[in-house]
């Protein structure tokens, strides 16, 4: 009985989800505003939605873009991040464009994506990769920085070439702070591609967005905006787990 | 007895060879200064020193992870310019991958040489259960305390059979009683392995109950101040504690090394 009691029981966990929701309810039933919709309203407007077709089809035009985008961050992001770890002279190159895309408010460069770009996917993806991008990029460069040097010293004294050095040690090391980056990055993705469908052109969820706002369904609108939340949620919690798998296999099971 | 230990130590040939060896960082701080040192092969050396007296940086100029910035180093007659198979390092810190198990841990020297896993696995499980941690193999360091963590190091260097092993205060992140004991099964190991061991330590005792021979440093510029032949008591562990000539021994260097203290 007391298994249930502890921390990181299942528990714990539907309890907080629970009283969430409820104070969700409540608030809509209070109400705080006319269009905010209480809890069991908007899941109505999730099944409708569902039931209509329009949410599964508007989310495949949504996460095509998203998934290019986060595939093209993570690969290139962790490249350029360790290369610019890895020797000054590319850092001294690369790392100042990064540092001011990250600082900068790069929301305000997607309409300019536009003029470029067209209003289609290549838009899309960019915005996902200019939010996204910096900080996979800063995180990897510092993960790489920071790794222990005396693990360094060690692969040296044992011989260890500069390739062994990199994947055998200090990859490995750094793995933990790169794939925070990543974490973070993938959350980045997911306010671009949100921010892209609602500034570029209502497409996918983001047509779910404003459709559902110009017509006043706010149960749907809710519904779409709390999906795309989970999602998000669900992906940097896949990340989590993906980087204990490949490269902490001392943390598994914790 | 003393008499007779330092007479073979006195024949044995010399396996490392320090010549004219100085050390100075960022042009500034002197942290060696023209060291001529012989280590004689099959032998333990300690180098013993105050704080500050580039102890560690000597070892590690040894092992190749440092240059010198004058001076050679020799190594079975030949000039070092880095690592070598000959030699073997031991951290301070231990320098485990956390990441991976006490086994490959141990087998790493050997999967840095790109030997076969079967093969490195078998070698370093020999290793392993020599510092006495058979069954811990598939163990994480963070599961281990760090009396043991410095024996999976210590198995790792042994496991690349090295003819020299370099110790940079092997002991020193490890609690008191477990250090004894550790120091203990050092000197059996030794009769085993028959290899040649530099040990930098900054404890008294410990270098004088582990060596053949203590090098004793001064302090800013790091310089050979004495070389005392320690006499190996034969005996039990605990007899060789209560041992007139090693308790002497540890007095004498207690004093030279006071001095440097009061400078």
């Amino acid at each position: 009985m007391h298994e249930w009691f502890n921390k990181d029981s299942i528990f714990w966990r539907l309890l907080s989800i629970l009283i969430f929701f409820s104070a969700w309810e409540i608030a809509g039933r209070v109400p705080i505003s006319p269009a905010f919709p209480t809890f069991i309203d908007t899941m109505e407007g999730l099944f409708r939605m569902i039931s209509d077709g329009s949410f599964f089809e508007k989310y495949m035009i949504t996460l095509k873009p998203l998934l290019v985008g986060v595939f093209i961050t993570c690969f290139f992001g962790i490249t350029f991040g360790v290369s610019m770890g890895l020797s000054d002279r590319i850092d001294w190159l690369g790392q100042p464009v990064f540092i001011v895309l990250q600082a900068a408010p790069v929301s305000a460069l997607i309409p300019m994506i536009t003029y470029v770009y067209g209003i289609g996917f290549t838009s899309k993806i960019i915005a996902v990769c200019i939010l996204a991008m910096p900080v996979v990029v800063l995180n990897s460069i510092n993960a790489v920085r920071n790794a222990n040097t005396s693990l360094i010293e060690m692969s040296r004294s044992f011989q260890g070439t500069r390739m062994q050095e990199v994947f055998k040690v200090i990859l490995p090391d750094a793995s933990p702070m790169i794939f925070a980056g990543l974490r973070l990055g993938v959350a980045g993705g997911f306010v671009g591609i949100v921010l892209a469908e609602l500034l570029i052109t209502p497409t996918g969820i983001g047509d779910l967005i404003s459709y559902h706002r110009s017509v006043a369904n706010y149960a749907e609108m809710y519904a779409t905006v709390l999906s795309i939340i989970l999602l998000a949620a669900a992906t940097v919690r896949f990340f989590e787990r993906l980087e204990v798998r490949l490269f902490r296999p001392e943390k598994q099971g914790t | 007895m003393a008499a007779e230990t330092s007479d073979t130590s006195a024949k044995a040939e010399s396996i490392v060879e320090v010549r004219h060896l100085s050390k100075t960082y960022d042009g500034r701080v002197r942290a060696l200064e023209d060291i001529n040192l012989s280590f004689p092969k099959g032998q333990l050396t300690t180098l013993l020193g105050p704080s500050g007296c580039g102890k560690t940086t000597m070892l590690k100029i040894i092992a190749g992870l440092l240059e010198p910035s004058s001076g050679e180093v020799f190594v079975n007659g030949k000039k070092i310019t880095g690592p070598g198979p000959e030699r073997a390092f031991v951290f301070q810190d231990f320098a485990l991958m956390p990441w991976a198990t006490v086994l490959r841990n141990a087998a790493f020297g050997l999967e840095l040489r790109g030997m076969a896993k079967n093969e490195r696995n078998e070698i370093a499980r020999k290793y392993i259960a020599e510092v006495g941690l058979t069954g811990f193999e598939n163990s994480y360091p963070r599961e281990l305390s760090g009396g043991m963590r410095q024996r999976v190091g210590l198995a790792r260097a042994l496991a690349v059979n090295a003819d020299v092993l370099l110790m940079d205060e092997p002991f020193s992140a490890v609690d008191e009683q477990t250090r004894r004991k550790f120091q203990e099964d050092m000197l059996a190991l030794m009769e085993i392995e028959k290899k040649t061991f530099i040990f930098v330590t900054h404890s008294i005792e410990e270098a004088v109950y582990l060596s053949d021979q203590v090098v004793l440093l001064s302090r800013l510029p790091g310089k050979v101040s004495e070389i005392i032949k320690a006499p190996k008591a034969a005996g039990s562990p605990d007899e060789i504690r209560r041992d007139k000539v090693y308790l002497d021994t540890v007095e004498h260097i207690w004093q030279t090394l006071r001095k440097y203290l009061e400078e």
